[in-house]
Parts: C-alpha cells; structure tokens; sequence
C-alpha cells in the first residue's frame, strides 16, 4: 500500500526515541532533500519501505526482526538533520 | 509548539457512538497521555490471548492538553483492527495507543495565513482537529474546508462543522461522489480541478492546505493545487489506507 | 507493557498439515508492493545473466526458444500465507544455465525496478527454478512481476523476484535487499527461515 512518511512515524519513534517525520533526508542517489513526512511510503507485510520522492530510491527500511523487534536501516540516505521542536522546519 | 513526547500509554474506552453506518466514535481515557496538537495520529496495538499482535494508525479527532483522546474509526471491510474497533470495542475495554505522533500534518493557532482544509472521507478527521482547535481558541486565521464524502450521511463530525460554519468559524464546502441531498446544485461525482480551484483560497492568499484522504485523492488533488500555483511547500498532505 | 486487548482474537490462523509451520492458506493472491509498479512491455524486456567471463543475453522470444514448461508448485510467503497446487509456466534455469560457463556458487537477481535477492545457484538448477510469464492460466500481470518474473517455490517467495531482468554471478552469498533488511539469507520454509 503506498502512503506517505506519516504513516511509519510510529516505528520510526521507537527508533529513534521521539517523533522524527520532520527530520531532513537527502537521497544518495539524486541528492534531492525532503522531510521524512513527504517520503512515499510503502507499507506491506514484510516491511516498510520509504522511498525518495524525486527518484524512488529506498531511502528508509524497516523490516521486522524475530518476536517484536524492529530491524531499522538507511540504505538510500545520504544525511539525516533533525531540528528539535520547529513546527516549521519543512 | 509545545514538547510532546511519543510513547505507550495504557487507554481506557470512555465511551463509544455511532459516527456514520460505517463509522463509530470513540472515547479514550489515558491518564498518561501528554496531549496532542491538532493534526496528530496515534498507533493501536491490540494483542490476543495467545500474543497475536496488529497495529493500525489512526487520526486523532482532538487536540490540546486532555488526557480525553477521540477517534473516529471507519470499518475497513475485511479489515483485522477496524472492524474489531468499530464493532467489538466496549466502554471499559483496554488498548495500548503509541502517540502523539506525525508533527508535520499539525496546525497550531497564532500563524496569519488562511488554512485550506481538503478532506477525502475518513480523511477529514484531522481536518476537524483543526478546525475545531481553531474555533476553541477563537483563533482569527481565516478557515475553509472542502470536504469530499460519498454521501451526506456518510460525513463524519457533521453536525459539529455545520455549528463551527454557523459560527462563521469555517466556510465548509461539500463535493457528493455517490448521492447528493434534494436539490443540491451538481450531481453527485469526483472532485473537478475547477471544482477545486472554486471551492478553496486562491494562490494569492498564500493559504497553507492540508489534504488528507485516500492515496489516489490526495495525489490527485495535491498535483491540481501544484498546477494552480500554490508553493508545494505550504501543501501538506497525508495519505491514508488499510484497516 | 503489552496488555491482551479483551475479545481480540486476529484473523483466522488455521493449520493445515500441508502447509509448512507458521503458514495460512489463502484463495486469493496477495500483492506485496514495496515500490513503484513497473510498467514492462515484452518486447522490450531483455535477460541478462552477468558471470566472471562475460554477458549472456536472451530477448523476449528467444527466452521462450529454450523450452516452455507447465509446473504445478505450492508457494509460501514470509508474510505467512501460502497458496496450493498453482500452475505455472516458465523456462527452467537449467536451460539458461546450459551455456553458461562459471566458477562462482552464488547468484543475485536483479528486477527492473531495482529489487535484488540472493540464492545459491545450486538452488536455481535441477528443476527448482524458472523464469516464468503465466499464474493460474494469465500472463502474468505487472502487480505479479509480468511480463516476467523468478519462480523458486521452495523458498520463501520473496526470492521469486518480481520484473527480473537478469541474474549476476557471486563469489559469495551477498544478502539482496530485504536479506539486508532482516530476513534470511536462505528462506527455507519449511525450516522457517524468516530473519536472520
């Protein structure tokens, strides 16, 4: 099903700790920048995966591990900023 | 934008009522719960007895400092979570809720630019925090809202946006995809590019919009407002599906 | 934290004693989409098989040239379900593997689209394998990896890549994209080889 970087901010908090989906990515491959918010985001059953919004490179995977873990990684991204706190970083 | 850390909370059902013929409204008490701004969602985790876990996102209808959360579930049909949510959940019932959650598809009052809300169905849910935080806080910002929906039974929060409209709080448009009431001035049909262009604030407001509906709908809309030249940054979308 | 929710139960989880450990059976066919859907016409479409030696390409119809066969197989998906007894048509690897000369025992599959997965080549051949274009008696439709896609039913189904457009040769049992991602580099059913 494809959506949009809303609709991982659940797992991506347990990674990270805290609500990340206006954290900056860049895509290693076009080096285009958007919010995490504007990545498309398919969800399956196997995993989710955040693609670039210019390009479609996976960006963002994050695919289950055995019982209830989570296994996170950032094949696609170049660079992550994270401003605390700004309802107007986007 | 005050700090709202996300994380578990145990939450109680309050109460439950029917939304649409499709759709329950429910009532959460979670005493843990550090409130949330308008626009956030939540994940519900269910667990079965023998450890059998699903998940689901959903919007969240209201907004500020309560430790009351409201939710408006519309049944997914085939669905693992909203139909369990909209036909079994009971007052008393316990879920685990993971939030507040999503600071990008927020409004926060004290901003001077017009809000354009676009809802598609469901998606209208946190279009009503907005609005309903907008009328609560007697914020002066300007509001509109174009709201898609099959059928005039099937909007959700009706009779409170037609009492924020009454207020002159809202100016709230309807687009009927399935059924429209007696002498409504179109037949019922999709959102049109200058259905859209009418219904909403002209680039020269330089409105913020939030769109939220269905993928196809919110694509569809978000590429006609980028062609009617509104800045691609002041439009926020969120798409929705599964249940 | 987790508490039981009360009357919650999931979706049915049946057992049937044909279906490997952990797996339910399913009528329809689900789709697992975790990008775009390419859009591939056949006579566009062209196989590649890259080895420590050189490139062997096969056109659309010369794919088909090397033999056409009708399998009946079971499949069963990492996401816990699995479909019986459904028919298929492809070119077995064995066939493809005919002329090609290699010292390498690994192979990554490559899909337009740019999904790969790893599996051993001793695993692709002796019957185990096919490059196939028809399910259930249709060509296969691009949510299904059409116009063609990597069939190796004895292993999870994530490895019959969907779009495969070429195989490349390895030295060694490098993980494709969800192996990278938590799932096994293997993906024996039977053995329940999910995640790592």
């Amino acid at each position: 099903m494809k959506l949009d970087g809303n609709a991982i901010a659940g797992p991506l908090a347990e990674v990270f700790g805290r609500d990340v989906t206006l954290a900056v990515m860049t895509c290693s491959g076009c080096h285009e920048s958007a919010v995490i918010a504007r990545a498309m985001v398919y969800v399956t059953a196997m995993g989710s995966v955040a693609r670039c919004p210019t390009c479609d490179r996976a960006l963002l995977v994050l695919g289950p591990g055995p019982g209830a873990r989570i296994r996170f990684s950032m094949p696609g991204v170049s660079s992550l900023e994270l401003t605390p706190d700004e309802p107007d970083a986007a | 934008m005050t700090h709202r850390p996300a994380a578990w909370h145990a939450a109680t059902v309050r109460s439950v009522s029917r939304e649409t013929a499709s759709a329950r409204r429910i009532e959460f008490e979670v005493p843990t719960w550090p409130g949330n701004d308008a626009g956030a969602h939540l994940d519900v985790r269910l667990t079965a007895p023998d450890g059998y876990q699903a998940s689901r996102s959903y919007s969240i209808a209201s907004s500020g400092d309560s430790r009351r959360v409201v939710l408006a579930v519309d049944e997914v049909p085939g669905g693992e979570v909203s139909p369990f949510l909209v036909h079994e959940l009971q007052p008393g019932d316990q879920v685990e809720i993971h939030g507040p959650l999503g600071a990008y598809f927020v409004w926060t009052p004290g901003d001077e630019r017009p809000v354009q809300l676009i809802a598609g169905g469901s998606g209208v849910v946190p279009l009503y925090a907005m609005a309903e935080l907008h009328d609560r806080e007697q914020d002066s910002t300007p509001f509109r809202l174009l709201y898609s929906v099959r059928t005039p039974d099937d909007r959700f929060f009706a009779s409170e946006l037609e009492q924020i409209a009454a207020r002159g709080r809202l100016e709230a448009s309807y687009v009927y995809t399935r059924a429209v009431p007696a002498g409504w001035h179109s037949a019922p049909g999709r959102v049109t590019r200058d259905a859209l262009a009418a219904a909403t604030w002209p680039v020269d407001r330089r409105p913020r919009i939030y769109v939220c509906g269905p993928t196809p709908f919110v694509e569809t809309v978000a590429d006609w407002l980028t062609e009617l030249g509104h800045e691609p940054r002041a439009i926020r979308t969120e798409r929705f599906g599964g249940g | 934290m987790s508490f039981i929710t009360r009357g919650f139960s999931g979706r049915g989880r049946d057992r049937d004693p044909r279906l490997p450990p952990g797996q339910t059976l399913v009528e329809d066919w689900p789709v697992l989409s975790a990008g775009p859907t390419p859009d591939i016409d056949p006579a566009d479409w062209e196989f590649v098989v890259a080895t420590e030696n050189g490139r062997h390409t096969w056109n659309w119809d010369e794919m088909h040239a090397l033999g056409v066969e009708d399998i009946t197989v079971d499949i069963h998906c990492v996401t816990h379900w699995s479909k019986l007894e459904m028919a298929w048509r492809g070119v077995p690897l064995d066939k493809i593997f005919e002329n090609v000369e290699t010292s390498y025992d690994y192979v990554m599959a490559h899909s337009y689209g740019g999904y790969t997965t790893n599996v051993p080549l001793d695993e692709l051949l002796d019957g185990q394998a096919w490059i196939a274009f028809e399910a259930d008696g249709e060509p296969l439709t691009p949510e299904h990896g059409g116009p063609a896609r990597l069939l190796v039913p004895h292993l999870y189904f994530w490895k019959s890549a969907k779009w495969v457009r070429g195989l490349v040769m390895m030295p060694s049992d490098d993980p494709g994209f969800w192996e990278q991602n938590g799932y096994n580099l293997h993906g024996d059913p039977w053995a329940e080889e999910r995640y790592w």
